[in-house]
C-alpha cells in the first residue's frame, strides 16, 4: 500500500489533507471532530492580536454559485477573522496537539504590520507547542481594509519584512499564505523565500461579487441593506490556483520552495493534480464547508488507491511530475498539427459540435450526409481547436488524432515534420534565426479560404 | 338485472376512485422543472422538433425554462401549438418528441420534453396572462364547424391574423374529445375546459353551440355567408361488431368514456365485475384502464392481431397492464351470448394472418363477461357532407397539404380527414395550418382585387 504520509515544511502528518484555515478549524470541537474523520492536519483558523475581538456580520456572510440542481460550484465569504478571544484559542490549540501528536496542528495568524505585533503574539503561539504558523497575507475583504490580510500580500516588501520577523523572533516553520489578487505571483513568492519562510501556501481567496438579486437590485451576498465584495474559493477557483501554484514550481528562483495547494479541492484527483504541478500537500475549506468533514475518507482512500494502480510509493513519488510540462507559449511546437475526429458509432447526433464550429469557428464539422443527418470533420478546416471535444456532450466521442510525422495537413499543404517555435517561424518580424518549415508543400485544398492562416511562402 | 351479470356502480369507495382517476403525471415543481431542463443538450436542427407534428421549438422552450423565464416558454410552446397544455399531458411522447431525442442514444432516458411543456404552459394558465394580440380587422369572416382540437387551433390562429370566427359547435359544450374523450386521469381539475377559455379569450371567436352542420345549419349557406369555411367536426360515429341484435351491457366505448369524463360522481358509473374490450388503439387501452380504475374486476383486451400491431404506443399498452388489465391478441368477437336480454359472455375466435389478410382459425373460446366495449375505431358521419359533393376517400375527407379541401373556399383537418394520424397535436397542426392558408388565399384574393 502507498505510503500517504508527508512532511511539509518539516512538519509530519499522515496524509497531505490538510483543512485550511477557515470555519472548519475554528475552535477545538471542528478539529477534534476532523481528526476523527482523519484529517491529516489543520491549519487553525486565523488568529488576530490579542484585546477586542473582531466582530463578524450576522447577516449573510456567504454566497454561493449553483448548477442547476444545486451543487455549489463558487463560493464566497465576507467572514474576518476569528472573532473569538485570543486566549481561548490558544489554549484549546494547546490541549488539541496534547491530544492528537501525530496530526499537524498548524497556527494562521494576522496581526498589524509592526514588529512589535509579531513579537507580541509569536511567543504566545510557540508556547502551545503548535507544528509552525501560517502567515495569512491573503485575506481580500474586511481586514485588508485595515491594513492586514492581502494588503500585506500585495506589497512584497511587506511579504519579505514580516517573513523575516516571523523567522527572527521564533523558531517555528513559516508558511506563507499567498493572495491571488496580484498580477504576477512570483513576485510575493520569491519575496517570502527571501524573508525566509519554509513554504507558501496558495491560494487565499479571490475578490469577488457573486452576483445581483435582479428583483431587488440587490448585489450578493449583502447583508443589512448593502453588499460589499467578498473572497472567492471552491471548485471554480481551481484553475487559477494551479496556474499560479504551476508558476512558481517551474521558476527558477521558487522552485525549491515547498508548496501548499489550496482553492477548489474537493476530490482525491484534485489533489493529484496539485501534488503532480509541485504541492507537498494540500489545504480544503469549501468542500468540507458543503459535505462535512467525512469527504476527507473519499480523498484518502482515492489517492491511495490511485498511487497503488500507479505504482507510486510515496507522495514525493509522483510530486511535480507534470512541472516540466509547462512551459511559455513561444516554446509550443507550431509545426505540431491535430485534427477532431468522431467517433460514430458514440455520437448521438446532436449537432452541437457542428453548429459550434460552423458559428464560431473554422467551419470544418459537417452536418449531413447524402442527405442524411451526420457529422464529420472535413480535415481539410479543422485548425485541431478542441472547441468541438469541449461541447460534445458524450465523453471521449471527439477526439483530437495527431497527425503522425510525414503524413500532409491537407488544410496548410504542409507535410508534417520538424518542430519550430513562435522563436524560429518565419511569420514572427523578430525571430533571430527563421527556419522554413521542414516538410514540403504538396498545396493545400483550401489555400484561398485560409489564406490568413497559412501564409507560408508556397515553394 | 339478471343474476347472471353483475353490474354494479360504487365498487370502490369514494376515496381510492379519487386516488385512481387523479393527475397520471404529477406536475413538475420549478426546482424539478429547472433539473429536468438542464439535461437538454439545446441540440442543432433538434430532432425531437422535427418528431412533434406542431413543430415546437424545444430545446428554445426548455433553456427558456432553464433560465427562469417559463412564461417565455410558454409562448414559445403556444406560438406554435395553441393546445400546448393539453397536448404536454395527452401526446404519447414516447412515439414523438422523447422518441426523437437524442438523450436516448445517450443514456436510454429522454429530456422529459412533455412535462416540461405542462410546466411552462402551467405556469403561464396560472398567472392569468394574455399572451397574443389580434392583428388589425382584416374585415374578413370565417367559419369553423367543431369545437374540438382542430376547430379550436383553427379558429385561435384566424383571430390572431385579425380576421373573424363565428364557431359552429354540435353539443353543449366546447373541447370535442379533449372534453369528452382523453382518459380523465390525463386531463384532471377540468383543464379542458379551462383552456378553451384560455383560447377564446383572445377575443374574436363568436360560440354557437348546439349548432350541428346538416341539421341545424347548412355547408352552402355557410359557403354563402362566410369568406372560408373549415370543417373539423371528428368522427362522430363508430364502427359495430355486425353481430346482430346486442344485448345489455354492449357499450360503446366512446360514449361510455364521454359520460365519465362529464361525470360529478364516478360512483354513480355502472360497472361490471368481468370486462372484455374489443380493439387495439387508444380508446381500447383507455376504456379497460379507466373500468379497471372504476373497479371491474377482470378486464380483458382482446385484439384480432400481434401486440405490436397495436395503435396505442407501447407505453400506453404497458399502463393499461400495470393496471392489471390483460391483453389478448390474436382473437375476434364471433358470438355474443347472453341471459335475459343481458350480456353473460362472449365467444372469441382465433385468428391468423394469410398473406397479409386477416382470417379467423375456427377455434374459439368463451370470455364471461357483463359488460364489453366496442372500440374498434370512429367513423365520419359523411350524411351531412355528400350533398355538397366534397370529396371523400375512405371515409374521410380528401385534403391537399394545404388542408384544402376538393371544395373552393373550404378547408378541413383534424380526424376528419384523410391521412392523419389521430392525435390531439396532429388536430392542432392542421386547424393552424388551414388557418394559415386561408389567411394566404385571402390576403391573395383582397390584393388581386385591389
Ligand atoms: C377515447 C379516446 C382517447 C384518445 N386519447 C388520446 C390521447 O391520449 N392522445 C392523443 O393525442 N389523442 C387521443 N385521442 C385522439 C384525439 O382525441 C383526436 O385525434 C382529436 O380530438 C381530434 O380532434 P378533432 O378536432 O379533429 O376532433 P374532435 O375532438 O372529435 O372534435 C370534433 C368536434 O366537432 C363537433 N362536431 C361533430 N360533428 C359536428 C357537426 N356536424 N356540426 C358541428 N359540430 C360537430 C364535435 O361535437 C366535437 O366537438 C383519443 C381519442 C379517443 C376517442
Ligand atoms: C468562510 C471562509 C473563511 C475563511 N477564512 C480564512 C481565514 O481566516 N484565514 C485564511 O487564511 N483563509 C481563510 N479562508 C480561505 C481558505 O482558507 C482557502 O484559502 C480558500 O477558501 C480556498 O480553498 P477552497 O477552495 O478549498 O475553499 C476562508 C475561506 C472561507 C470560505
Ligand atoms: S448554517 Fe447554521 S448558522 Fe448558518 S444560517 Fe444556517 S442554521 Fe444559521
Ligand atoms: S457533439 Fe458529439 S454527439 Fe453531438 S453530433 Fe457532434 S460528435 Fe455527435
Ligand atoms: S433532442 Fe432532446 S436533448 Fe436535443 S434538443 Fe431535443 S429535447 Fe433537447
Amino acid at each position: 500500500m502507498a505510503d500517504l504520509s508527508t512532511t511539509f515544511a518539516g512538519i509530519k502528518s499522515p496524509n497531505p489533507f490538510w483543512l485550511a484555515s477557515a470555519p472548519p478549524t475554528d475552535k477545538a470541537y471542528n478539529v477534534v471532530r476532523a481528526y476523527k474523520e482523519g484529517w491529516g492536519g489543520v491549519v487553525w483558523k486565523t488568529l488576530g492580536e490579542d484585546g477586542p475581538p473582531v466582530v463578524n456580520v450576522s447577516g449573510p456572510r456567504y454566497g454561493a454559485i449553483h448548477s442547476q440542481d444545486r451543487r455549489v460550484y463558487g463560493f464566497n465569504n465576507i467572514e474576518l477573522i476569528t472573532d473569538r478571544p485570543l486566549a481561548v484559542n490558544l489554549q484549546e490549540i494547546k490541549q488539541v496537539k496534547r491530544d492528537w501528536p501525530d496530526r499537524a496542528l498548524v497556527v494562521s495568524l494576522m496581526v498589524p504590520c509592526t514588529e512589535e505585533s509579531w513579537k507580541a503574539i509569536l511567543p504566545v503561539v510557540e508556547e502551545t507547542g503548535c507544528d509552525g504558523i501560517e502567515l495569512n497575507f491573503g485575506c481580500p475583504h474586511g481586514m485588508s481594509e485595515r491594513g492586514m490580510g492581502s494588503a500585506v500580500g500585495q506589497v512584497p516588501e511587506y511579504v519579505e519584512m514580516v517573513t523575516r520577523w516571523c523567522k527572527q523572533h521564533s523558531r517555528m516553520p513559516v508558511i506563507v499564505k499567498l493572495t491571488p489578487n496580484v498580477s504576477d505571483i512570483r513576485k510575493p513568492a520569491e519575496a517570502a523565500m527571501r524573508g525566509g519562510a519554509d513554504a507558501v501556501s496558495l491560494i487565499n481567496t479571490i475578490n469577488s461579487l457573486m452576483g445581483v438579486d435582479i428583483d431587488t437590485m440587490m448585489p450578493l451576498p449583502s447583508t443589512g441593506g448593502y453588499a460589499t465584495h467578498g473572497g472567492y474559493c471552491g471548485a471554480a477557483v481551481k484553475p487559477i490556483s494551479l496556474n499560479m501554484v504551476s508558476e512558481i514550481a517551474r521558476t527558477p528562483a521558487t522552485r525549491n520552495l515547498s508548496i501548499s495547494g489550496i482553492g477548489g479541492i474537493e476530490t482525491w484527483r484534485d489533489a493529484v493534480e496539485y501534488i503532480a504541478l509541485g504541492a507537498g500537500n494540500v489545504q480544503v475549506c469549501t468542500a468540507a464547508m458543503v459535505y462535512g468533514f467525512r469527504v476527507v475518507k473519499e480523498m484518502i482512500t482515492g489517492l491511495s488507491d490511485y498511487m497503488d494502480a500507479k505504482c507510486y510509493r510515496s507522495i514525493e513519488d509522483m510530486r511535480g511530475l507534470a512541472v516540466p510540462k509547462m512551459t511559455d507559449w513561444q516554446y509550443l511546437n507550431l509545426d505540431y498539427v491535430a485534427k477532431a475526429k468522431i467517433n460514430q458509432d458514440l455520437c448521438i447526433q446532436c449537432g452541437r459540435c457542428h453548429i459550434s464550429c460552423e458559428d464560431t469557428s473554422h467551419q470544418a464539422i459537417s452536418s449531413e450526409k447524402d442527405g442524411v443527418r451526420h457529422f464529420e470533420v472535413r480535415e481539410e478546416d479543422c485548425v485541431g481547436c478542441n472547441l468541438c471535444v469541449l461541447v460534445c456532450p458524450v465523453e471521449n466521442c471527439i477526439t483530437l488524432e495527431s497527425k503522425p510525422e510525414g503524413s500532409i495537413d491537407i488544410r496548410t499543404g504542409y507535410e508534417v515534420k520538424g518542430h519550430r517555435t513562435w522563436l524560429e517561424h518565419p511569420n514572427n518580424p523578430g525571430a533571430t534565426n527563421p527556419k522554413p518549415p521542414a516538410g514540403k508543400y504538396v498545396g493545400a485544398q483550401h489555400v484561398e479560404k485560409h489564406a490568413d492562416f497559412c501564409s507560408e511562402p508556397a515553394e | 338485472m339478471s343474476a347472471s351479470s353483475d353490474i354494479a356502480s360504487g365498487r370502490l369507495p369514494a376515496a381510492t376512485l379519487a386516488e385512481n382517476f387523479a393527475d397520471i403525471h404529477a406536475p413538475l415543481d420549478r426546482f424539478e422543472a429547472r433539473v429536468a431542463a438542464e439535461r437538454c443538450l439545446f441540440c442543432y436542427d433538434a430532432p425531437c422538433v422535427k418528431a412533434c407534428p406542431t413543430t415546437i421549438d424545444i430545446p428554445l422552450f426548455i433553456r427558456q425554462i432553464a433560465s427562469g423565464n417559463p412564461v417565455g416558454s410558454a409562448k414559445t410552446i403556444l406560438d406554435q401549438n395553441i393546445m400546448g397544455g393539453m397536448c404536454a399531458r395527452v401526446c404519447p411522447t414516447e412515439t414523438l418528441c422523447e422518441e426523437a431525442c437524442v438523450r436516448n442514444a445517450a443514456e436510454g432516458n429522454p429530456v422529459e420534453i412533455g412535462r416540461l411543456q405542462r410546466f411552462a404552459t402551467d405556469t403561464l394558465m396560472q398567472s392569468g396572462k394574455q399572451v397574443f394580440h389580434r392583428a388589425p380587422p382584416t374585415g374578413k369572416s370565417i367559419a369553423v364547424v367543431g369545437g374540438g382540437p382542430a376547430g379550436l387551433a383553427c379558429a385561435h390562429r384566424l383571430a390572431k391574423l385579425g380576421h373573424d370566427v363565428t364557431l359552429f359547435e354540435a353539443s353543449e359544450k366546447l373541447g370535442g374529445l379533449n372534453e369528452f374523450g382523453i382518459a380523465a386521469y390525463k386531463s384532471t381539475d377540468d383543464f379542458a375546459a379551462r383552456e378553451v377559455a384560455f383560447i377564446l379569450s383572445i377575443g374574436g371567436i363568436k360560440v354557437e353551440t348546439g349548432k350541428r352542420l346538416g341539421r341545424d345549419i347548412a355547408l352552402s349557406h355557410l359557403m354563402a355567408d362566410y369568406d372560408a369555411v373549415f370543417l373539423g367536426m371528428g368522427l362522430g360515429g363508430t364502427n359495430t361488431l355486425d353481430l346482430g341484435e346486442e344485448p345489455a351491457g354492449v357499450i360503446d366505448a366512446v360514449e361510455y368514456i364521454a359520460q365519465l369524463r362529464q361525470s360529478t360522481d364516478l360512483a354513480s358509473l355502472p360497472v361490471g365485475r368481468r370486462v372484455v374490450v374489443i380493439g387495439g388503439g387508444m380508446t381500447a387501452i383507455d376504456i379497460a384502464s379507466q373500468i379497471k380504475r372504476l373497479g371491474a374486476e377482470e378486464v380483458t383486451i382482446v385484439y384480432r392481431r400481434g401486440q405490436d400491431r397495436m395503435n396505442a404506443s407501447t407505453y400506453e399498452q404497458h399502463l393499461a397492464q400495470t393496471d392489471g388489465v390483460l391483453i389478448r391478441t390474436w382473437g375476434k368477437p364471433v358470438r355474443l351470448h347472453g341471459v335475459g336480454g343481458h350480456l353473460t359472455s362472449v365467444e372469441i375466435e382465433h385468428t391468423r394472418e394469410v398473406d397479409g389478410k386477416l382470417v379467423g382459425t375456427g377455434e374459439t373460446y368463451t370470455l364471461p363477461c357483463d359488460q364489453l366495449f366496442k372500440a374498434i375505431g370512429q367513423t365520419l358521419l359523411a350524411d351531412e357532407l355528400e350533398a355538397s359533393g366534397i370529396a371523400i376517400k375512405g371515409g374521410r375527407i380528401v385534403v391537399d397539404v394545404n388542408r384544402q379541401t376538393s371544395l373552393a373556399g373550404v378547408w378541413a383537418g383534424g380526424d376528419c380527414v384523410a391521412g392523419g394520424d389521430d392525435l390531439t397535436v396532429s388536430a392542432v397542426a392542421d386547424g393552424r395550418d388551414a388557418a394559415m392558408a386561408i389567411h394566404a388565399s385571402l390576403k391573395a384574393a383582397a390584393s388581386a382585387v385591389a
